[in-house]
């Protein structure tokens, strides 16, 4: 079946659906990582967003019931240059077109991605319509250039959970956990909990409206502030509680939660061009000056020189300079932009797990 | 950390002579190096004994020594030039094994020569198959199971416990030599005892077999800070068992989820710092067993490799270069991406396209070997594709080998029966994966063939699809619409699905392009002419879309322009209105055809861009120096045939395309090429072709009055034989038009004749078979030259050491000549210039003449670079591929400054270097047809030691005393007489069979004899396998009939012993042995030679 991929610039892209059929808007995005599409359709920071993975052939070794990180998949829609239709791999369970279709997530192949990707990193990212019913460039254009767009959008209200729970890694039961940690959910990626749990915390997840007294009242060791989707900005309360929270429990913020952090700090954000989004950005530890290579998702950045002196840089990009992490000189606070639980990535930033641990043992 | 200072001069060793497993990728690598750490500020020194190379050019080192790599003339040149340190990781295995013997020996400590790169422990700890496992467990990691072996016994011991099949890897062997895998005791002991021969410390490792899981290899990076990124992922088509250099490889990885990735990542850096590679490149290699994941390693090479190569190529990102930076004291993130120039080189490339290599195999050369392949690699080059799906660039692979496929053709295949696919499916060989399309095209499973071929079923899927789609373009209704479209009849007749012809035709190849399907292929399908399909495409708006290799997937802008085509919807090139000069290279590397090439087509570019043009390189070759984003100022990475040449022309139109630089692949093309409107510049095609085909030629020669030894033509078995006893035996007898004497043969009698006639050639009337008078003991000459058009000059005459007959790739030859008097110097000149002159030469001209009885003869004339203009330009001091390229631009000689010959007060010896240990069973004759893989040079004022110098950087030491063995055929009996007196007077001891006994017990002297073989014991193979004889002359009858003379030179050739045979050649050595005998070997840098001009 035909899909047509059109942007609000009035570029159009012909293709062949795959997964579900339909209509859906969403910024169009661009991944650059080889590996791990699964975990990349399954990454909540990913809602409201058309992602287009710029390695050409995607499907290849299918799906399975482990690799998620999160409940299902959260794209919005998903652009390959070759969908596979064959997958090996001694894990697969269903091909990528049956695990999409299942989800109602419409898939487009058969377009130049590299072109759509060249357009996105040259004009920035912008909004677009997939549709495998209307077939009229014009009127799906339209439709792009109508559609309200992520900034100043709530899209953690999308995917935070309703109800506070337990967390709890597959086949461990948590007997010997040392910490108790509450983690704020805006999206909140599995692999976080994995690596938390892995690190011997309890993980208690709250939906990202919990007000801080509930928190503190709850008595945890730390505080973990997820990733999430979308514009920081109006997610005000996260902001409030943040602020409720610090100095009175260790912090510990990962991509989106660094962005409200940076907020409730006093800091500003704004919007990236085109994002950064894969699995080989080159971050350097400026502590060590040790380079490690990350798996990123955002596309809001905190602007590193509104910080308060309070706060020192810890991590920056080696590619455009931007901040990437930061640390609170009297506080028990720290964050990162990046991925540290990686999913798909590298795990070169993985000792930040024990490096919150620390911070517990020494609160 | 920025770069030390407390060093200032760095030693850097090649690889030496091409072998397999060891080819121009070290050139690639050593190149690089060489010019980030000049561009640093260090001094160089240099020491490779392979003339071929671009890293041995005088520029690119400050002392430039082309003399053997051995520890004990690398001490000559440690004591002389006193480095501060040596980068060992850049030039393979060799110069990693002289380095390490180097510094175990303490000749590094006595000097004060630091190790930089990698220390002696650490390569120890890689290499060392027991101290790898030791390491691999420390770490957690898994390894097969296995054991060491230093003796048959200790083997034997070993295969109870790990059982059949088991796998045999001897220690320190090159490019995994002498390693098999056993699948009964019997192939066992016979592998074993071959692995203890061959390893240079008898040591063996016997491994459990992984045979079937899928295997995997991480080009892994770390600096001095312990930064460590992954360059490339590279996965291997077919599965463990079959050697990398053998396989059809993929990057990247295509089958493993992020989580199994990741895993291996993990490993890859936990291995690299736990054997403590300080900086530079390590390539790793892990087997993963398909059915649960489980994933072992196999091992790792701490050092550039030839996958660093293909990494390199495949990224973008400079492997060798940025290690030789990381060696002298820079971390990754202090050095810049060259490609995006705006970030740093510490990140991991990733890329949005897929690229397969593939290797290629000289098995047509090596008759009565098996050919089955192995974990020994036994292939001789590689093609490299890119494509943004698998099956463009697989099919983009097979096109740009060369070796007459279009794509994933099917028609030789076509008559195989049913019942023997599955053996050509499960035992591993080169036309596996066109038997993979048989068998699919036949309908067996995608599950039933992975069953055959353990390859993993997504390839194999991604197979069928392309067998499929063939079926659908061929498929009668398609048939029917397309070619009507191609007949431009009806453009408006509608098809089933109410689509018009047009519609129809456009929506078919657009997706055949995008499946990688050449013009050719297509042609053939609707049998029209491959230009019809491209007029027809070109109607429809189908073209080639050029893409930009950048190394981060289009994140970032690209500064480097390095292109491959596909079929796409957007074209990345944004073609200057500077002059262009496009320059056609050599694809993957074959016997015949390799470096030479390659460095040749490197120096025409950067002669051209001195002179201000732009220059396009076109290559499919990852190994090469060519293919080096910053040796021309565009490269495209594209098959060299007619058609993926024709779209980089219509593209960038540059004002000349150069043809006579990669041997005979360009050369294919240039009729075809001028006759679609490109301006070929140099000699044109139609002089090209006055020198290839034989009437025309003879034209050329009556008319200035040479003369070719008698011969004639034929098309039949029938025709052959009046013509060759009217010539008289023995005769050469060849196909036309072949390069590097493919198929070529000495032919004794009629009963020979007919067989090669019925047997080894298709005759036909198109392709004749050209019959030649056999010149025996003929000294053969050739000669390269360069003409403006007016002007020629030679740049050199070399004599060869064997007699004509034997191919010139495969003598020993010597410049300037050592026994020919000036009068047939002068003459040969005059020749050459009256050649240049009548086919209207521009640029280089290679002739090879016979000398008998004071006679010339012409043997064959090539209008175009030789493989012997590197050793020429190295030997004399003078560039002459820039030279030629020049000249082909429209300079004269005079206005280069290039006037008149060069005689050098030195002698230049060259000598070929043959596979025949990878062979075993072929024919080790030496004859017409080119065998060797690659060559060496040795230089010194003194032609004997000249000579010596280069059998030793061939490996053949020569040996200062001890025995000799002497069997010479009857016509020989009385040239050997000297010979043996003076091995005498030099104190060796003589050994011979009966008859050449005789002969010199009559002359005087004492020999031991032995017995022929099937004539009683002790024979010579006795006295082989004890070591207890260490030269051998022998010269053979040249009758195909007695294999024992084969048998001779396979034994010796196996056992590292110097064989002789030939008369001039045994003269030689034994002249090289009294020059040794008279004083040690010294050293001396090219430039100083230079100075001597």
């Amino acid at each position: 079946m035909k899909a047509i991929l059109a942007l609000a610039d009035g570029t159009v892209f012909e293709g062949e659906q795959f997964g579900a059929t339909g209509e859906t808007v969403g910024e169009v995005v661009f991944n650059t990582s080889m590996t791990g599409y699964q975990e990349v359709l399954t990454d909540p920071s990913y809602k409201g967003q058309i992602v287009t993975m710029t390695y050409p052939l995607i499907g290849n070794y299918g799906c399975n019931e482990a690799d998620v990180e999160s409940i299902g998949p959260q794209v919005e829609g998903f652009v390959v240059r070759e969908y596979s239709a064959y997958h090996s791999n001694w894990r697969s369970k269903w091909s990528l077109d049956t695990y999409l279709s299942e989800h109602d997530i419409i898939g487009i192949q058969g377009i130049d991605t590299r072109a759509l990707t060249r357009r996105l990193r040259v004009h920035g990212v912008m909004n677009g319509c997939l549709s495998t019913e209307d077939m009229d460039p014009e009127s799906l254009i339209a439709k792009a250039k109508a559609w309200h767009g992520l900034v100043g959008w709530d899209l953690v209200q999308r995917v935070t959970c309703p109800n506070p729970y337990a967390w709890k890694n597959q086949g461990d039961n948590n007997s010997d956990a040392k910490y108790r940690v509450i983690a704020l959910d805006f999206g909140i990626k599995y692999n976080i909990l994995r690596q938390l749990t892995e690190h011997g915390c309890e993980v208690q997840v709250v939906p990202a409206k919990t007000p801080a007294e509930e928190i503190l009242a709850a008595e945890p060791d730390g505080v973990f502030l997820s990733n999430g989707p979308g514009d920081p900005m109006p997610v005000g309360y996260a902001i409030d509680t943040i602020q409720g929270l610090m100095g009175k429990k260790p912090l510990f913020g990962i991509c989106l939660g660094h962005q409200l952090l940076g907020l409730a700090l006093g800091g500003k954000t704004f919007k990236l061009k085109f994002g950064h989004r894969g699995a080989n950005q080159p971050v350097k530890h400026l502590e060590t000056d040790k380079v490690e290579i990350t798996s990123q998702n955002h596309g809001f950045c905190v602007d590193i020189d509104s910080l308060p002196n309070s706060i020192d840089i810890t991590h920056i990009n080696l590619n455009d300079d931007t901040l990437e992490g930061i640390q609170h000189r009297e506080y028990p606070i720290f964050s990162v932009q990046y991925h540290p639980e990686a999913s798909p990535g590298p795990h070169d930033a993985s000792y930040l797990f024990s490096r919150f641990t620390e911070m517990m043992d020494e609160c | 950390m920025p770069k030390r200072t407390d060093i200032e001069k760095i030693l850097i060793i090649g690889s030496g002579a091409i072998i397999i497993g060891q080819a121009c990728e070290f050139d690639y690598s050593g190149t690089q190096a060489c010019k980030a750490l000049k561009e640093e500020g260090y001094e160089i020194t240099l020491v490779n004994s392979n003339p071929a190379t671009i890293m041995t050019d005088p520029d690119f080192a400050d002392q430039t020594y082309i003399e053997p790599i051995t520890a004990d003339t690398v001490e000559l040149v440690i004591e002389k030039e006193r480095p501060d340190a040596l980068l060992p990781t850049l030039g393979g295995q060799t110069a990693l094994n002289v380095s390490v013997e180097l510094a175990e020996s303490g000749v590094l400590d006595k000097y004060g020569v630091e190790l930089i790169g990698a220390k002696l422990p650490a390569i120890q700890k890689a290499e060392d198959r027991a101290l790898f496992k030791e390491a691999m467990m420390k770490i957690g990691l898994a390894v097969p199971q296995s054991g060491i072996a230093h003796t048959v016994p200790e083997a034997l011991a070993l295969v109870e416990q790990i059982g059949f099949p088991a796998i045999i890897r001897p220690a320190f062997t090159l490019g995994g030599t002498g390693g098999g895998i056993a699948y009964n005791i019997e192939e066992y002991e016979k592998m074993v005892a071959a692995g203890l021969a061959l390893s240079p410390i008898s040591e063996l490792l016997i491994e459990e077999s992984v045979i079937g899981w899928k295997e995997f290899e991480l080009e892994v990076m770390r600096d001095g800070a312990d930064n460590v990124v992954i360059i490339c992922s590279i996965e291997n088509v077919d599965a463990m068992g079959v050697h990398t250099g053998d396989s059809i490889t993929v990057a990247p990885i295509q089958t493993l989820t992020d989580k199994e990735y990741q895993l291996m990542r993990d490993s890859a850096i936990k291995i690299i710092r736990e054997i403590g590679v300080d900086t530079g490149g390590s390539n790793i290699q892990f087997a993963v067993d398909p059915k649960t994941g489980k994933q072992v390693v196999i091992e790792m090479n701490p050092r550039v490799s030839r996958s660093s190569a293909l990494a390199s190529k495949a990224t973008g990102f400079p492997i060798a270069k940025i290690a030789a930076k990381l060696a002298v004291g820079y971390n990754l993130d202090e050095i810049p991406n060259d490609i995006t120039a705006e970030t740093p080189a510490c990140f991991e490339p990733t890329i949005d396209y897929v690229v397969v290599k593939i290797p290629r195999w000289a098995f047509e050369k090596f008759q009565g070997t098996d050919e089955t392949l192995t974990t020994q690699m036994k292939s001789v080059g590689e093609a490299m594709a890119i494509g943004r799906t698998f099956k463009e660039a697989l099919q983009k692979g097979l096109r740009s080998l060369e070796t007459g496929w279009f794509g994933l053709d099917n028609h030789p295949l076509e008559e195989l029966p049913l019942s023997e696919l599955p053996s050509k499916l499960s035992i591993p060989n080169v036309k596996r994966i066109f038997y993979i399309k048989a068998a699919l095209a036949r309908g067996m499973s995608i599950e039933e063939i992975h069953a055959y071929t353990h390859i993993d079923p997504f390839f194999l899927y991604n197979l069928k699809e392309i067998v499929d789609f063939e079926n659908a373009l061929s498929e009668s209704d398609a048939h029917q619409h397309i070619k009507r479209h191609l007949k431009g009849a009806v453009s408006h007749h509608a098809s089933q699905n109410g689509e018009t012809d047009g519609v129809f035709t456009k929506r078919l190849l657009h997706q055949a392009k995008q499946y990688g399907f050449s013009d050719r292929q297509l042609a053939d399908i609707y049998d029209v002419s491959e230009e019809d399909i491209r007029e027809c495409r070109n109607e429809l708006g189908i073209e080639a879309t050029f893409k930009t290799v950048d190394t981060c997937a289009a994140e970032f802008e690209a500064e480097t322009p390095y292109y491959y085509s596909t079929c796409s919807s957007e074209d990345e090139v944004r073609p200057s209105d500077k002059p262009k000069i496009m320059i056609l290279g050599g694809g993957p590397n074959r016997i015949g055809q390799g470096i030479e090439f390659d460095y040749c087509c490197v120096h025409a570019a950067l002669a051209l861009k001195d002179d201000g043009y732009e220059t396009i390189m076109v290559n499919s070759n990852p190994e090469t120096v060519s293919t080096d984003y910053d040796t021309s100022d565009r490269l495209y990475f594209e098959p060299l045939t007619r058609e993926d040449v024709l779209n980089i022309y219509h593209k960038e139109k540059p004002a000349g395309v150069i043809v006579q630089f990669g041997g005979q692949t360009p050369l294919n093309l240039a009729v075809a090429l001028r006759d679609a409107g490109v301006p070929i510049i140099g000699t044109s095609p139609e002089d090209i072709a006055r020198s290839e085909d034989r009437e025309l030629f003879k034209a050329v020669l009556d008319d200035i009055g040479l003369m070719q030894s008698p011969n004639g033509t034929a098309t039949s078995s029938e025709e052959a034989a009046p013509i060759a006893a009217a010539l008289g035996y023995p005769v050469i007898v060849r196909p036309s038009y072949v390069l590097g004497g493919r198929a070529m043969q000495i032919v004794y009698d009629e009963e020979l004749l007919h067989e090669y006639m019925n047997t080894a050639v298709e005759a036909s009337p198109e392709h004749p078979v050209l019959i030649d008078k056999y010149l025996e003991e003929a000294i053969e000459v050739d000669v390269d030259a360069i003409s403006d058009g007016n002007l020629t000059v030679i740049g050199g005459i070399m004599e060869h050491i064997e007699e004509a007959g034997i191919h010139s790739g495969d003598s020993d030859c010597v410049l300037p000549p050592y026994t020919l008097v000036d009068e047939q110097i002068e003459k040969l000149k005059t020749f050459t210039y009256d050649l240049a002159k009548a086919l209207r030469v521009r640029g280089l001209m290679n002739v090879q003449y016979a000398i008998k009885n004071d006679e010339i003869y012409v043997l064959e004339v090539n209008p175009r670079a030789s493989r012997t203009i590197p050793f020429v330009s190295k030997a004399i001091g003078v560039p002459l591929a820039k030279l030629a390229a020049r000249v082909m631009a429209g300079k004269t000689l005079d206005e280069l400054g290039f006037t008149s010959e060069i005689e050098p007060a030195y002698f230049s010896v060259k000598a070929p270097v043959f596979p025949f240990n990878r062979f075993p069973g072929s024919n080790t004759r030496l004859g017409p047809e080119m065998k060797s893989t690659g060559e060496v040079m040795g230089i010194d004022t003194d032609v004997s030691r000249a000579f010596a110098k280069a059998q030793k950087a061939c490996g053949y030491s020569l040996p200062l005393g001890g025995k000799v063995f002497i069997s010479v055929k009857n016509k020989d009996k009385r040239a050997i007489i000297f010979i043996a007196k003076k091995l005498t007077d030099l104190g060796f001891e003589l050994i011979a069979t009966h008859g050449t006994a005789k002969v010199l017990l009559r002359n005087g002297m004492e020999p031991e004899l032995v017995f022929s073989i099937g004539k009683g014991r002790p024979t010579i193979h006795d006295y082989i396998k004890n070591h207890a004889v260490d030269l051998i002359i022998n010269t053979p009858t040249g009758d195909l009939h007695r294999p024992n003379e084969l048998l001779i030179r396979e034994m010796a050739i196996a056992h590292d012993i110097p064989i002789f045979s030939t008369i001039p050649g045994a003269a030689a050595a034994v002249n090289a042995i009294d020059a040794l005998q008279r004083g040690d070997i010294t050293v001396t840098p090219l430039q100083d030679y230079f100075q001597m001009l």
